[in-house]
């Protein structure tokens, strides 16, 4: 009977009691969930124009994190750095398709999701082979001070990090919208062979398509670089981006971001009201089985395609 | 028709073959000693300076003395990137290395130390876990083989409360404070509860507890709790890795002041402030050796070992504070086979004999001056009962630049920790059917 009051009456009790703080927790972790959106969006990127699960997004992640931070190291200034990083990016696109991917083209699913399990071993030991495997501190002048807005403490790096993500997919959304190769991606998104067919070059696409997955990485990395320092555990932030793709799809962008915010919150208002009485840091597992649950009922996920089967 | 690579390319050879034998023969009186790393994985980025600590202190003592009394050291490293599983694989791996097996093993890890201690006393080998580890392995009775020295994780929390008291004004006046446990969510993280709960019933302080799952990249609710909701006097924290710059970052953005943050010795490395920025000045931890390269040691090490071109890691890192933490860890094995060469002999030790050197390990003052290390840690003395010897240690704060110490030596409270280590260990003893040796 205890058990149950605490799960079911004493949270609500204490939310009642403090909605302020509520709101706070609720703040903090939709602001959060921008930052595993942020994350996510290489995922779905990669995964809605060529239906591959890029297991090395996360080591894509910290190899765009170590070359930024590595160049400004050297004393580069920042935007000299972005755009050099970004021309690697490039350059790694090119050779991830050119080497990995066009020989394995119409092979089974599995035996690409394999091989990007190859490129992430080989991005984390490349990566930290060329530029160590110190911490090292990424400041790209974004103020942490708290910021407190009717009494509510707010991070303020967390706000910068959301307004970034917003432009970051207001940019892709006007780029698969309305620029000839968004639409090109979006047709082989949509179907492969119809999309060849009409004369779309499947190999430019998915160069096309790494590229832009790099950069999305390229940002996520800066920011949660900006967070943590740039280190190795850069590459382990894509485990808490698989939630988020599990809850909002894999090939939506829109279900990326609403997945991310629903992640984040449900995982911080968990972990601070029920956290204690479920043994305390709580938030990771959290996190998937909020995901599983909504998998009960929506197995393509909440903005995921409805896969239909004909017989 | 031979040509120059080729001809450069035989001599080579010929000098690698005909300098085979003697590389054998000195390695045959040698003393081998199998060092435990991680150099990558998750942890990678701590485990690698302490790693190069401990592999500049062998090579001194290699260049600059010839060895220990005479004897060569041979250490070789294995990579456990902090996994339970890789610990026990290198372990096997390395035992029985060298002529005589190796001389005792530094597991590097509470759980990699967990899982070898059975397995260490079956195979007659000292296990030193130096700061971590199972805190009850310092009685020597139940735990003959495995040594704890300068300090346990239970020693460490009580000098911290003392450290917490003096700054309110005195052990009496913690009654009604709040105190926080930041910890990590494994068995290393849970090793100071006990003390603490033991302390707050006997100082009235109430204690609360805050879990944080590995790797800790994401601690936004915990301080939201910590810094918000339960608004502690002091906060503790038993992290390690991501986990703690983390840590400091949150515990700025919920307003929490850095003074009145305590991080234990293995949360107050460079890399733990260094990444949190000007967020982490004034962020304090605790510490049982000296931070920075300014001890006579350390002008050893770059003569002898920089200056010729044989050192682990880059110059400018020697004196971090994990640095020197690999070269403590070090310094004091080597002491061990130099106390255990004066039992035994002057030659290889199998790690049994090496274990005699351990337990009758007296680093006084004066020793640590001839080594160089001048009131870089205090006085340890071992015995057949006593495996942790000293257990003091001081508290540091971080300036923005370097590590300052804020405190005295603060030794641990003994009459609260030694029994509690003592029931420990004989209910451990009674679970595995040991039967505790005496040492009258």
């Amino acid at each position: 009977m205890e058990t149950l009051s605490a799960v079911l009456v004493e949270p609500f009790v204490a939310i009642a009691e403090a909605p302020m703080f509520f709101f706070e927790v609720l703040i903090g972790g939709l602001l959060s969930g921008v930052m595993y959106a942020l994350v996510a969006l290489g995922f779905v990127l990669i995964f809605k124009a060529s239906g591959v699960f890029n297991f090395a997004q996360g080591a894509m992640v910290l190899f765009a994190a170590l070359f930024f931070v590595g160049f400004i190291d050297l004393g580069w200034p920042i935007w000299l750095s972005l755009i050099v990083t970004i021309l690697v990016m490039i350059l790694l696109a090119l050779a991830i398709e050119r080497v990995v991917l066009r020989p394995l083209v119409n092979q089974d699913p599995i035996i690409l999701f394999m091989a990007t399990i190859g490129i992430t071993f080989f991005l984390d030991g490349f990566g930290q082979t060329l530029w160590g495997s110190d911490v090292r501190r990424l400041d790209i002048g974004i103020p942490e001070d708290p910021l407190i807005i009717a009494g509510l403490y707010i991070n303020q790096f967390d706000i910068y990090a959301a307004v970034i993500c917003g432009l970051l997919v207001l940019g892709l959304a006007l780029f698969f919208q309305y620029t000839p190769t968004g639409r090109a991606l979006r047709a082989v998104a949509d179907d492969h062979q119809a999309a060849m067919s009409i004369g779309i070059p499947l190999n430019v696409i998915w160069a096309i398509v790494w590229t832009v997955a790099g950069i999305v990485g390229l940002v996520a990395g800066i920011m949660w670089g900006a967070k943590l320092g740039v280190q190795f555990n850069l590459a382990l932030i894509a485990l808490k981006a698989l939630p988020v793709l599990i809850l909002g799809g894999f090939t939506s962008v829109p279900g990326a971001i609403v997945g991310g915010l629903i992640i984040g919150a449900g995982e911080k208002v968990a972990e601070v009201f029920w956290g204690e009485v479920l043994g305390g840091a709580i938030e990771d597992w959290f996190a998937y089985m909020l995901a599983m649950v909504f998998l009960l009922f929506r197995p393509q996920g909440l903005f995921g395609e409805k896969i239909i089967e004909r017989v | 028709m031979v040509n120059r690579r080729q001809t450069l390319g035989l001599a080579a050879g010929a000098i690698a073959f005909g300098a085979m034998p003697l590389r054998l023969y000195a390695q045959e009186n040698a003393q081998f000693i199998p060092s435990l790393v991680y150099r990558t994985g998750p942890y990678g980025p701590n485990g690698e300076p302490f790693a190069n600590g401990a592999a500049d202190y062998y090579t001194l003592i290699n260049e600059r003395d010839g060895g220990i009394n005479g004897v060569e050291i041979v250490f070789e490293e294995c990579d456990t990137q902090y996994n339970n599983d890789k610990g026990v694989e290198c372990y096997e791996r390395l035992k029985n290395k060298g002529p005589t097996g190796a001389a005792a093993f530094s597991p590097l890890s509470t759980g990699i130390t967990y899982a070898l201690i059975e397995r260490a006393r079956a195979d007659k080998i000292p296990i030193f876990s130096m700061g971590y580890g199972r805190t009850d392995a310092s009685y020597g009775p139940v735990f003959p083989h495995v040594f704890t020295a300068p300090a346990t994780y239970w020693s460490q929390a009580t000098s911290l409360i003392q450290y917490v008291a003096a700054q309110e004004g005195g052990l009496e006046a913690l009654k009604g404070k709040k105190i926080a446990l930041v910890y990590h969510d494994s068995a290393y993280g849970k090793e100071p509860i006990r003390t603490l709960e033991a302390l707050s019933e006997m100082f009235g302080y109430k204690l609360s507890l805050f879990p944080v799952a590995h790797p800790g990249l994401e601690q936004k609710a915990t301080w939201l709790k910590v810094g918000r909701q339960v608004r502690p006097d002091w906060v503790l924290m038993w992290g390690w890795g991501v986990m703690n710059s983390t840590a400091i970052k949150e515990a700025a953005a919920v307003g929490f002041p850095m003074e009145r943050f305590i991080g234990n010795w293995w949360s107050g490395s460079e890399n733990d402030v260094m990444p949190a920025g000007d967020t982490a000045v004034g962020y304090k931890s605790a510490n049982f050796h000296g931070a920075g390269a300014t001890w006579p040691v350390h002008q050893d090490i770059f003569k002898h070992v920089y200056d010729a071109g044989k050192g682990a890691g880059k110059r400018e890192r020697v004196g971090e504070v994990l640095y020197n933490r690999g070269v403590t860890n070090a310094m004091i094995v080597v002491e061990a086979i130099r106390t255990a060469q004066e039992i035994h002999g002057n030659k290889p030790l199998t790690g049994w004999q090496v274990r005699d050197g351990f337990e009758n390990l007296n680093l006084s003052a004066e020793r640590l001056a001839e080594l160089g290390l001048a009131d870089f840690m205090q006085p340890i003395r071992l015995s057949c009962e006593d495996h942790e010897g000293g257990g003091s240690v001081y508290v540091q704060q971080w300036d923005g630049k370097e590590w300052k110490r804020v405190s005295d030596w603060i030794p641990p409270m003994r009459d609260v920790v030694w029994p509690m280590i003592k029931e420990s260990a004989l209910a451990y003893a009674k679970e595995k059917g040991i039967t505790p040796r005496s040492c009258a």
